[in-house]
C-alpha cells in the first residue's frame, strides 16, 4: 500500500514537471499526437493478439451471421467466427506488410536514389527505368507478381514494394542534386574526400528527414494496397484473416450482416488515417517548407 | 514546340519499351516455374507442357521477347489461356463500362474538387477549410471498397434510392445506364477529389498572396471573377498536373470500384483472371492502362501552353 502510494506520488511528481511542456507539444501538433496514439492502441492490439481470449479460426456453425452483442462484441461471420478476433488478429497482417514495405522501398530507394544523384551517367538511364516503373499501375503490377507466385504475405510485401521504390528514389535524388552544389559539399570535394564518404556523412543526412515523412506515407498506402489485393483475391492467403480477406468473404452478406464488412473496414480507415496524421504531423516538424505548401 | 513535342514522343516511346521489357520480365523473373504456377496444383505435365508452349516459355529468352515486343507493337496483345479468345477482343468487350466510370467520375470530380480547393482557399482557417480538410483526409484513407459497401448499404440497399449492383450497356436505356453509374463514380473519385482538392488550395493560397490580386481587388473586380479569372487561371499548372497524375489513382481504382460494384469493366476482367492466374489477360490490361496514364500525362504537359501562354516549348 505504501509502496504504490509512493510510487504514484512520484509519477505525479514527474508528470508535474514535465506537464506544461507536454501539453504544449500536444497543442501544436495535434494530428501527430492523435495519429500516433491510435497508431500506438493497433500496434498494442496487434502484439497482444495471441494472448488475448477469442480465437479468430474457430468457427461456430450453430451462430452463423450473429449480430453484434450476442455473446460476440462484434458479432459472428458468415462461418461462425467472431468477427472481433479476426479484426484484431487482422492489425497483424496489415501492420507487419505497412511496416516492412516501408523500411524496404526507403532502403532500396536510398540505395538507388544516392547513386542516380551522385554519378551523372547512371542518372538518366536509371531514371527512365523509375518513370516506366512508374507508369505501371501499382496495384497492377501487385496483382501480376502475385498471380505469377504461390500467395504469401512475402510476395504480396515484395509486391507491394516495387512500386513504391521509384517515388523514393526521385525524392532522394532530388534532395542530392539539390545538396551537391552547397558550398559545404564542394568544400569536402577540394578538400580530397573520395566519393563514398562525401555521399555517406554529407549527402546522406539531409535525405533523412523527407524520407522519414515519405516512409509514413507509404506505409499508409502500402496498407491499403495489401487490404486492397486480398479483397481482390490476390493478397494474403485466404486463411490468414487479413482485413482484405475478411471483407472480400462477407461480401454477399452487405444487407444481412453488414458488421462482417464494416468492422474489418472502420479498423482499416481508422489505421491509414493514423499513419497519414503521423505523416502529416512529422511533415509539419522536420519538413516546414513542405508542410506551408499542402 | 514542335522540337518538344517530338522530344516528349521520343521519351514517351522509351518509357513505354522500358514499361514493355518490365512486364515482360516478371513472367521470367519470378521464382519458380511460371507454366506450372499458373495451371494450377492439380494440373498434369502435359498441361503444363501445354501452357509453357502457349507462353512461349520453351524457347530462349532473347527470341522469346524478340517475338513477344513484334506481335506487341502489331497490336497483338496475346490470346487468354482459359477462354483462347485474343486478349484485345476481351478488352474491347469491356471497355465501355470502364469508360463510362471513368468519365463520369471526372465529369463529378474536377469541378467538385476545384469548387472545393478554391473554396478554402479563399476563407483559409473558416469552417468550409476545415470541412474540406476533413474530406481531403477522409479521401486519402478510407478504401474505396470499403467506401463503396458503405454507400451500396445507404443508398441501395436502406434508401433504395439507386441499384446496388450492375450495369446497363448506354446503348440500351440510357436513364438506367446514368442511375448505375452514380454510386460507382463518387466511390472512384472521393480519393481524386481529396487529391485535387488539397493542390488547389495550395496553389490558390500562393496565388491569392500575389501583388497583382491586391491590385484586382483595389481596382473593384467582383470576388468570382477575381477567384477564377485572376486566381484560378494562374494556379492552373500545378492543378493540370496533378488531375494527369491522379488518373494513376483512378487507374487502380478502377479495379476495385468494378469489383464492388459488378461492373463488367476491364478492371473486373483482370480480377476475374487473378483466380484462373490467367496471365496474357493480366500483362495485356497492364499495357494497356500504363499507355493511356503515359499519354494522358504527355497531353497534360503539353496543355500548359494552352492555360499558361508564358510556357513556350
Amino acid at each position: 500500500m505504501s509502496e504504490a502510494s509512493a510510487f504514484s506520488a512520484r509519477e505525479l511528481a514527474a508528470t508535474a514537471s514535465v506537464g506544461p511542456s507536454r501539453r504544449h507539444f500536444v497543442r501544436r501538433h495535434p494530428s501527430l499526437v492523435a495519429g500516433a496514439a491510435i497508431l500506438a492502441i493497433f500496434v498494442a492490439l496487434a502484439l497482444a493478439a495471441p494472448y488475448l481470449p477469442g480465437d479468430p479460426l474457430t468457427m461456430t456453425p450453430a451462430r452463423r451471421l450473429s449480430p453484434p452483442g450476442s455473446g460476440f462484441l462484434l458479432g459472428t461471420d458468415a462461418l461462425g467466427r467472431d468477427v472481433l478476433a479476426r479484426t484484431i488478429h487482422g492489425a497483424r497482417v496489415s501492420l507487419l506488410v505497412g511496416f516492412s514495405v516501408a523500411a524496404f522501398s526507403v532502403l532500396v530507394g536510398l540505395a538507388i536514389g544516392l547513386f542516380a544523384g551522385s554519378i551523372r551517367k547512371a542518372d538518366a538511364p536509371l531514371m527512365r527505368l523509375m518513370d516506366a516503373l512508374m507508369a505501371i499501375p501499382a496495384i497492377l503490377l501487385a496483382i501480376a507478381l502475385v498471380s505469377l507466385t504461390r500467395a504469401s504475405v512475402t510476395t504480396v510485401v515484395i509486391a507491394i514494394t516495387i512500386p513504391e521504390v521509384p517515388r523514393v528514389v526521385r525524392l532522394v535524388r532530388s534532395v542530392v542534386l539539390g545538396v551537391r552544389e552547397q558550398p559545404f559539399v564542394e568544400a569536402a570535394i577540394a578538400g580530397g574526400a573520395r566519393l563514398p564518404k562525401i555521399i555517406l556523412r554529407h549527402i546522406l543526412p539531409s535525405t533523412i528527414p523527407p524520407l522519414i515523412v515519405q516512409a509514413t506515407y507509404i506505409c499508409a498506402s502500402a496498407i491499403l494496397v495489401e487490404a486492397s489485393l486480398s479483397f481482390l483475391g490476390a493478397g494474403s492467403p485466404p486463411e490468414i484473416p487479413s482485413w482484405g480477406n475478411m471483407i472480400a468473404s462477407s461480401r454477399l452478406y452487405l444487407a444481412r450482416a453488414p458488421w462482417t464488412i464494416f468492422a474489418p473496414g472502420i479498423a482499416l480507415a481508422l489505421v491509414v488515417l493514423a499513419v497519414n496524421l503521423v505523416g502529416d504531423g512529422l511533415r509539419d516538424r522536420l519538413d516546414p517548407r513542405l508542410a506551408r505548401r499542402m | 514546340m514542335i522540337a518538344y513535342v517530338a522530344r516528349r514522343l521520343a521519351s514517351l516511346v522509351v518509357v513505354m519499351a522500358l514499361v514493355g521489357v518490365c512486364v515482360f520480365l516478371l513472367l521470367h523473373l519470378a521464382p519458380g516455374d511460371p507454366a506450372a504456377i499458373i495451371a494450377g496444383d492439380n494440373a498434369t505435365p502435359e498441361q503444363i507442357a501445354g501452357i509453357r508452349t502457349k507462353l512461349g516459355l520453351d524457347e530462349a529468352l532473347p527470341i522469346q521477347f524478340l517475338r513477344w515486343s513484334t506481335s506487341v507493337l502489331s497490336g497483338d496483345l496475346g490470346v487468354s489461356i482459359f477462354s483462347n479468345t485474343p486478349v484485345t477482343t476481351l478488352i474491347g468487350q469491356r471497355l465501355e463500362p470502364t469508360l463510362s466510370l471513368a468519365l463520369a467520375t471526372l465529369a463529378f470530380a474536377v469541378p467538385v474538387a476545384l469548387v472545393l480547393g478554391v473554396l478554402a482557399a479563399w476563407r483559409a482557417g473558416s469552417s468550409i477549410d476545415r470541412a474540406s480538410m476533413i474530406v481531403a483526409v477522409t479521401g486519402f484513407s478510407a478504401p474505396a471498397f470499403v467506401v463503396g459497401y458503405l454507400m451500396i448499404y445507404v443508398f441501395a440497399v436502406t434508401l433504395r434510392w439507386f441499384p446496388v449492383q450492375g450495369y446497363t450497356p448506354f446503348g440500351e436505356n440510357i436513364a438506367d445506364w446514368a442511375r448505375h453509374l452514380v454510386l460507382p463514380a463518387l466511390t472512384l473519385g472521393l480519393a481524386y477529389v481529396a487529391l485535387i482538392a488539397r493542390i488547389t488550395r495550395a496553389t490558390m493560397l500562393e496565388v491569392l498572396a500575389e501583388d497583382y490580386i491586391r491590385t484586382a481587388k483595389a481596382k473593384g473586380v467582383a470576388t468570382g471573377p477575381m477567384l477564377l479569372k485572376h486566381a484560378l487561371k494562374n494556379a492552373g499548372v500545378p492543378i493540370i498536373t496533378v488531375i494527369g497524375i491522379g488518373v494513376a489513382l483512378l487507374i487502380g481504382g478502377v479495379v476495385i470500384t468494378e469489383t464492388v460494384y459488378n461492373l463488367p469493366g476491364v478492371g473486373r476482367l483482370v480480377v476475374d483472371a487473378i483466380s484462373k492466374r490467367d496471365y496474357p489477360i493480366i500483362q495485356g490490361v497492364i499495357l494497356v492502362f500504363s499507355a493511356v496514364y503515359v499519354v494522358i500525362n504527355l497531353v497534360v504537359d503539353l496543355s500548359y501552353t494552352l492555360i499558361d501562354p508564358r510556357i513556350r516549348y
